[in-house]
């Protein structure tokens, strides 16, 4: 069986890790002022391109 | 292999997914706007853009056909009186897909709403339509929305929730 010759340093294994990261959203400010993902209803005020599309109390 | 061949089988076996469909349309028809996930509104829109399309033609073949997928009388009824007649000249463009910002928790699905593009009061909602209501629904739709709401000046824009029955544009 093929095993590891060495064990892995902290020094490849944090080099190995530099790339395994959270993607970062997207966040535009919704004319609401609120943060929001662009081309989506925002989740605050539930408005998109002046559609009023959810109510208020209902926008999750 | 199913290279280029259009829809999306959604996991479902054919059967299952016709009947989601026509659920689905139903639902549209009956309430005017629906939340569901994103790839499942999409595919409802070909369901629901062709149901137009028959009422527009308006004739009695056409009322047979829309019935074969909504095998509902009233449904029928509804889509060709108040419906179709929204859409008179509009040559295509029936549905409107709308992402949600949040996705559902639980799967994390991305979520949108499928509405009709033109409301039942005849034009879509244009951009001011939200700011220029306030004062006039507030006077007047309080009767009609639903006890459960905020009071109407919280609630301006003839918005009705996603889930539930559309009630306004029914009494109108």
């Amino acid at each position: 069986m093929a095993v590891p010759k060495k064990k892995t340093s902290k020094s490849k294994k944090g080099m190995r890790r530099s790339h395994d990261h959270v993607a970062v959203p997207n966040v535009i400010l919704c004319k609401c002022g609120e943060a929001t993902l662009p081309h989506r209803i925002c989740p605050s005020c539930g408005e998109y391109r002046g559609l009023q599309l959810l109510k208020k109390a209902d926008a999750e | 292999m199913r290279h280029k061949i259009a829809g999306r089988k959604l996991g479902r076996t054919t059967p299952h997914r016709k009947a989601m469909f026509r659920n689905m349309a139903r639902s549209l028809v009956t309430y005017e706007r629906i939340r569901t996930t994103e790839p499942k509104a999409k595919e409802v829109r070909k369901v629901v853009d062709r149901l137009v399309t028959l009422a527009l033609q308006n004739t009695l073949h056409a009322r047979r056909e829309a019935y074969r997928v909504l095998e509902n009388h009233q449904l029928v009824k509804k889509l060709f009186d108040e419906i179709g007649p929204r859409f008179t000249g509009v040559p295509g463009g029936f549905t409107r897909v709308v992402k949600l910002g949040l996705p559902r928790p639980g799967d994390c699905a991305p979520l949108a709403v499928l509405e009709f593009t033109r409301a039942a009061t005849g034009t879509a909602p244009e951009p001011k339509a939200k700011k220029a209501k306030p004062a006039p629904v507030s006077a007047t739709a309080p009767a009609k929305v639903e006890p459960a709401a905020a009071p109407a000046p919280v609630e301006p824009a003839a918005a009705p929730a996603v889930v539930e029955p559309a009630e306004e544009p029914k009494a109108e």
